[in-house]
C-alpha cells in the first residue's frame, strides 16, 4: 500500500517537545509543572493510539521535516515495528508521571524542573527514534536521548552521579560517533540515501557490495547501537543507576534502553534485510554473540545485593533476548524478539517501580535487608513477583508469551545451543528473583525493622506499579494486541 | 568559463571592499568612543546587509565569476584590477561581512582603551579580507592577502592578553614566511603563464610544465598551510589565539583560517592540478593529523581559548580532507565546513569572551559550574558545543557529513583513522560543556554574577539562526557553490597522459622546467 503522508507524526513528537518547554515554564509552580507533564504525555499516548486503526489497516505514514541533500532527509514513518515501541513508551511515560511526582515530591528531591524538562526531552527522543523513516533520522534521536539523560543521571550532582553520568555519556557518544557514524555514511555513499527499505527481507544495500564491507558495517550497528546493552559496551547502564527511580524505571528499563535496542532492530531488519543476513550467515553468530550477554549479565545479577543493580544487569541479559530473537531470522523468533520489547518494557518498569517505593517507604537499596517487607508491603511485593514470574518467563504473565515463540524460533533455526541458553538464562533468572520475593514474603525481619512499623509508600507510587503489574498479566493472557502489530511486522 | 566578461552595472563587490576604508577616515574623525562604536557597527551592519545584495543577484547556474569589474592598473606590468566572485567566494564574503558587525558587538565593553584605533583596524581588516576572496589578479590579492596582516598583528600586540607581543609576532613572522613564497610562485606563474590574471591561470592549469607545478604548489602549499593552519604548521594559532581580543579571535578563527583552504581551492587546485593529484595522499594524511592532533591536544587544555583554537585545527582538517578528497561531496563538505567553523568557533570564541570579561579567567576549573547561574548563557553555549561536535541537526554535521562522504569515496582505511578524531570532538566539547554547565561537587562562587545581556543575546542569536538554518535546510547554500564545485572538479580532473607520467615517475623535481 503506497505510504500516506500524516500530519500526526510530526504532531508527536511535538507532544513531548512542546511539554518540555511548558515544564521549563511553569517550574515554579510544581502542581501547574506536573500537571503540564501530564498533559504532554496523555497527548502524546492520545496520538500514538490514533495511529492503530491505520496501521492496523496496513497502511504506512510519513512525515518529511526536512530535506537535508539528496536521499538524506529528516522524516517520520509510523508502521508495525514503531507502533510496537511507540505505545509501550508512550503509554508508560503517562504512568510514570504519576509515580515520579510520588517518587520525587515524597523525597523533596531538588531541581524538579528540570528533571521533569528533561525527562520530556528524552520522550521527545525515544518517540522521534520509534517514528524515524531513515538511519539519520534514528541517529538524530538516538543521540537527542543521550544528551538529554545526561542530567537526569547526574541529577544528584555528588561524585558517584557524576562519575555514574560521564561513564554513560563517554559510552554512549563515543560508541555512536565511532561506530555508528562511519556506518551511516558509508552506507549513504553506497546506497546513495539511507531510508529503511519496506519490508524486513530486501534491505537497501545494493547487491553487489563486497561482504566483509557488509559484515564490518552489521558489526558497527550491532556494538554501535550501545544503549541496546550488548556486551561489551554494557557497563554504561549498571552505572547509570545513580539516577532517581523513575529515570531508572522509565528510562533505563523503558525509553533508553530500548531506543538501543529498538535501533538495532529496525537496522538489522530495515537496512540489511533477512535475505542479505542470510546469506552472509550473520544470523546464528549474532544470537551467539548476544548469548555470552544473555548468561554472564544473569550470573552478574546473581551477585549483586544492591536492588536496582540486580535489575540493571537483568535489563542487559533481558535486552539481549530481544537481538537474540531477531537473530534467529525465523518468523517466530522474530515475533518473540520484538513482543519482548513490549513485554519486557511493562515488566521491568514494575520491578523498578517496586524498588523506588521500597526505597521511599524504607530507604533501603539492599536485598538482604529486605526480609519480610512483602509483609508490610504486600502491593509492592506482589506486583514485584507478578513482574519476577515474568522476567522469568512463567505463565501467564507477559515474558511468557516472549519466551514461547523465541523457544519456537529456536528449534525453528535447529539451534540446539540457542535452546540451552534460553533454558539456562531461564534458571539463572528464576535463581537471582526468587530469592527476592521469596525473603520478601516469607524471610524473618530484623529487629530494628519490627520497631519501624513500615507501611506501603505513597498511593501515588504503589497504584502506578499495581497498574503496570496488572497490565504484565493482562498481556501475558491476552498477548493479541502487541502480536498483531509484530505480525504485521513480517 | 574562465574569462572574465565584466559586469557594467552597479559596482557592488569594489563597494563593499573599499566603503570600510572610507569608514575608518570618517573613524579617525569620531572623538566620543560611543559613538565610534555606534558608526562602526552601523556601517558593519550597513555592509552586511549590502552583501545580501550579492546573494540576491547572484546566479547559481553558471560557474562563471560574477559582479565582474576589470580595469587596468599598472599596464606595464600587465596588472590589472580585476574582482570577481563565485559561489565559493560570495560564501565567504557573505561569511565575512556577517561576523563584522559581531566582531564590533562582541567587543562594545570589552575594549575600553584605544576604541579608535581598535575599530579603524577592525575596517581595514573588513577592506582586506572582502579583497581577498573578491581579487581576480594575483598582484592585487597579494596586496590584499599582506594587507590583512598589519591590522590582525595590531590587534593581537595592543589589545591582547599578557605575552601579547610574543604572540603578535609569532603570528606576523609565520604568516609572512608563507607569504614569501606564495610571491615567488607568482612572479614565476607570471613569467609560465604571461599575465597575472587569476582565470588566466586556471586555464593554463594543465599545460604547464610538471615539474613547474611541483614547485608551484608546494610554494602554494606552505603559504596556505601555514594560514590554515595544517598540522604541522599550527603552533601559531593557539598563542595568537589565547592573546588576542576576541574580536581578534574571532576574526582569525572564522574568516583568517578560511583563506588558506580558500587558497587551496582557488589556486592550488586548479592551477597546479597534475601536482596536486600527486600531493593529494601527503595532504590528506597530514589533515588525518590534523584531526586527531587537534582532538587529543583540545581535550588536553583547561584554557578555553586554546580548547577551542586546537578544536578549529581539528575542524580545519576536515576542510583540507575535503578538499583533497577531489570529489564533489569533499568539496562541497570543505565549503560547508569552512561557512560553519566560521559560525561556530566564532561564537564559542564569543562565549568565551563574555566568560572573561565577566571572571577574567578562561580556565575550566574556575568556570566550573557558571551555567547554573547562567542559563541562557548554558543554552547558547550548548547548542555551539553541540554543533561543534557536529551534532545531527546542526550545521556541523552536514559539512563532516559530506566531508566523510568524500573521504570513504577515496580511502574506507583512511576514514577509519579519521573516526577517532570524530569521537575526539564529542569528548572536548562535552566534557567543556559538563564543566560549564555542573562542575563539580565543589565549585568557585561568583556572587553578582549576571546572565547575557541583550547586545550578548544579539550578537549570539545571528550566529544560532544559522547553525540550524545550515543543518536542517542547506539546500540553499549547497546550491549557490554546486556550479562552482563542479567547474573546479572539471578544472582539476587529472588528464589521463600525464595521470600515467605521475605513477611512473616518482617524486622527481625537474629543475629544467623552470623558467
Amino acid at each position: 500500500m503506497a505510504p500516506t503522508h500524516d500530519i500526526r507524526l510530526l504532531l508527536a513528537v511535538l507532544a513531548p517537545l512542546i511539554g518540555a518547554g511548558l515544564v521549563m515554564a511553569t517550574g515554579k509552580r510544581p502542581n501547574v509543572r506536573e500537571a503540564c507533564s501530564f498533559l504532554a504525555a496523555i497527548t502524546l499516548f492520545a496520538i500514538t493510539a490514533s495511529l492503530i486503526p491505520a496501521i492496523h489497516a496496513g497502511q504506512k505514514l510519513h512525515f518529511t521535516l526536512f530535506q537535508l541533500l539528496p536521499g538524506l532527509s529528516i522524516s517520520l514513518r509510523a508502521d508495525a515495528l514503531s507502533m510496537v515501541f511507540a505505545v509501550s513508551a508512550s503509554f508508560l511515560w503517562v504512568i510514570t508521571v504519576f509515580y515520579a511526582a510520588g517518587y520525587m515530591r515524597s523525597l523533596q528531591e531538588h531541581e524538579q524542573t528540570r528533571f521533569n524538562t528533561c525527562f520530556a526531552l528524552a520522550l521527545f527522543g525515544a518517540i522521534g527514534c520509534a517514528f524515524s523513516d531513515n538511519l539519520l533520522t534514528l541517529y538524530l534521536f538516538y543521540e537527542i536521548v543521550s544528551i538529554c539523560t545526561y542530567p537526569l543521571v547526574a541529577h544528584h550532582q555528588d561524585e558517584e552521579s557524576y562519575a555514574g553520568a560521564e561513564k554513560y555519556i563517554t559510552y554512549l557518544t563515543a560508541t555512536a560517533k565511532g561506530l555508528i557514524l562511519p556506518a551511516m555514511v558509508l552506507i549513504y555513499v553506497l546506497t546513495g540515501n539511507l531510508d529503511f527499505a519496506n519490508n524486513i527481507n530486501s534491505g537497501i544495500l545494493p547487491a553487489d557490495v563486497n561482504r566483509w564491507v557488509v559484515t564490518a558495517l552489521y558489526a558497527c550497528c550491532i556494538l554501535g547501537f550501545a544503549k541496546n546493552g550488548v556486551m561489551p559496551f554494557h557497563s554504561w547502564l549498571p552505572s547509570a543507576m545513580v539516577a532517581p527511580t523513575p529515570v531508572s524505571a522509565l528510562l533505563h528499563a523503558v525509553a533508553v534502553v530500548k531506543v538501543g535496542v529498538f535501533s538495532t532492530v529496525r537496522v538489522m531488519l530495515f537496512v540489511f534485510g533477512v535475505d542479505r543476513m542470510n546469506a552472509l550467515n550473520l544470523g546464528l553468530p549474532t544470537a551467539y554473540f548476544v548469548s555470552i550477554t544473555i548468561v554472564v549479565a544473569s550470573i552478574v545479577a546473581l551477585s549483586k545485593d544492591n536492588l536496582k543493580a540486580r535489575l540493571a544487569y537483568s535489563t542487559v541479559s533481558q535486552l539481549s533476548y530481544i537481538i537474540l530473537g531477531v537473530a534467529l531470522l525465523k518468523p517466530s523468533g522474530i515475533e518473540g524478539g520484538l513482543v519482548h520489547i513490549a513485554n519486557h518494557a511493562f515488566s521491568k518498569i514494575t520491578l523498578f517501580f517496586c524498588a523506588g517505593a521500597i526505597y521511599v517507604a524504607t530507604h533501603k537499596k539492599s536485598i538482604s535487608e529486605m526480609n519480610g517487607l512483602g509483609r508490610v508491603m504486600p502491593f509492592t511485593f506482589g506486583a514485584f513477583a507478578l513482574a519476577s514470574l515474568s522476567m522469568i518467563g512463567a505463565p501467564p504473565v507477559a515474558g511468557f508469551v516472549s519466551k514461547w515463540y523465541l523457544l519456537n524460533g529456536a528449534f525453528d533455526a535447529g539451534s540446539i545451543g540457542i535452546i540451552v541458553v534460553l533454558l539456562v538464562s531461564t534458571l539463572l533468572n528464576t535463581a537471582y528473583f526468587a530469592p527476592v520475593v521469596y525473603n520478601g514474603f516469607f524471610g524473618k525481619p530484623s529487629e530494628a525493622d519490627l520497631k519501624h512499623k513500615f507501611t506501603e509508600a505513597h498511593p501515588l507510587m504503589v497504584v502506578p506499579l499495581a497498574i503496570t503489574a496488572a497490565i504484565s498479566v493482562v498481556i501475558g493472557l491476552y498477548p493479541g494486541f502487541f502480536m498483531s502489530f509484530v505480525h504485521a511486522v513480517l | 568559463m574562465t574569462n572574465l566578461s565584466p559586469n557594467e552595472s552597479f559596482p557592488l563587490l569594489s563597494i563593499l571592499i573599499f566603503s570600510p576604508l572610507l569608514a575608518a577616515a570618517i573613524a579617525a574623525f569620531i572623538r566620543s568612543e560611543n559613538l565610534l562604536r555606534w558608526w562602526t557597527l552601523a556601517f558593519t551592519s550597513a555592509a552586511a546587509i549590502l552583501s545580501l545584495g550579492l546573494w540576491r543577484q547572484f546566479d547559481p547556474d553558471t560557474a562563471k565569476f560574477q559582479f565582474v569589474e576589470l580595469s587596468h592598473w599598472i599596464p606595464f606590468l600587465k596588472v590589472d584590477y580585476a574582482v570577481g566572485i563565485d559561489g565559493i567566494s560570495l560564501m565567504l564574503v557573505l561569511l565575512t561581512t556577517l561576523i563584522m558587525p559581531l566582531c564590533v558587538l562582541c567587543s562594545w565593553r570589552y575594549i575600553q582603551t584605544r576604541v579608535k584605533e581598535f575599530m579603524i583596524c577592525l575596517l581595514i581588516m573588513e577592506t582586506a579580507m572582502v579583497g581577498v576572496f573578491c581579487a581576480m589578479d594575483f598582484v592585487l590579492f597579494f596586496i590584499f592577502w599582506e594587507a590583512m596582516l598589519i591590522p590582525m598583528a595590531l590587534l593581537i600586540g595592543i589589545w591582547g592578553g599578557p605575552r601579547k607581543i610574543y604572540a603578535s609576532l609569532k603570528f606576523f613572522i609565520y604568516t609572512m614566511s608563507g607569504s614569501i613564497f606564495l610571491l615567488v610562485a607568482i612572479i614565476a606563474l607570471r613569467y609560465q603563464v604571461g599575465s597575472f590574471s587569476i582565470p588566466d591561470m586556471m586555464r593554463a592549469g594543465h599545460s604547464l610544465p610538471l615539474g613547474f607545478q611541483y614547485w608551484v604548489f608546494l610554494a602554494f602549499f606552505i603559504s596556505f598551510a601555514i594560514k590554515v593552519p595544517m598540522f604541522p604548521f599550527h603552533t601559531w594559532l593557539p598563542a595568537a589565539h589565547v592573546e588576542a581580543p576576541t574580536a581578534g579571535s574571532v576574526l582569525l578563527a572564522s574568516v583568517l583560517l578560511k583563506m588558506g583552504t580558500y587558497g587551496f581551492l582557488r589556486f592550488s587546485l586548479p592551477i597546479t592540478p597534475d601536482a596536486t593529484h600527486f600531493f593529494t595522499p601527503y595532504v590528506l594524511g597530514l589533515s588525518v593529523i590534523a584531526i586527531v592532533y587537534g582532538g587529543l591536544t583540545a581535550l588536553a587544555q583547561t584554557d578555553l581559548k586554546k580548547l577551542v583554537a586546537y578544536s578549529s585545527v581539528a575542524h580545519m582538517g576536515f576542510a583540507t580532507l575535503g578538499i583533497f578528497a577531489l570529489n564533489t561531496f569533499g568539496i562541497q563538505g570543505a565549503v560547508l565546513v569552512m561557512i560553519n567553523h566560521g559560525v561556530t568557533t566564532g561564537a564559542l570564541f564569543i562565549m568565551v569572551g563574555i566568560i572573561y570579561e565577566r571572571l577574567h579567567t578562561r580556565d575550566l576549573g574556575e568556570t566550573a559550574g557558571i551555567g547554573r547561574t547562567m542559563p541562557i548563557f548554558s543554552l547558547f553555549a550548548g547548542v555551539f558545543a553541540l554543533s561543534s561536535l557536529a551534532f545531527p541537526g546542526t550545521n556541523s554535521f552536514i559539512g563532516e557529513f559530506l566531508v566523510m562522504s568524500g573521504g570513504f569515496a577515496v580511502s574506507k582505511g583512511m576514514m577509519i583513522c579519521v573516526v577517532p578524531g570524530v569521537v575526539l570532538a564529542a569528548a572536548y566539547m562535552l566534557r567543556m560543556l559538563q564543566k560549564i554547565a555542573y562542575g563539580g561537587t565543589h565549585n568557585p562562587v561568583y556572587p553578582g554574577l549576571k546572565d547575557l545581556g541583550f547586545r550578548e543575546i544579539i550578537t549570539l542569536t545571528p550566529l544560532l539562526v544559522f547553525v540550524f538554518w545550515i543543518g536542517l535546510h542547506p539546500e540553499p547554500f549547497t546550491r549557490v557553490m554546486e556550479k562552482s564545485v563542479q567547474n573546479l572538479l572539471e578544472q582539476t580532473r587529472q588528464a589521463p597522459a600525464v595521470a600515467s607520467v605521475v605513477r611512473a615517475s616518482s617524486f622527481e623535481l625537474r629543475t629544467s622546467d623552470l623558467p
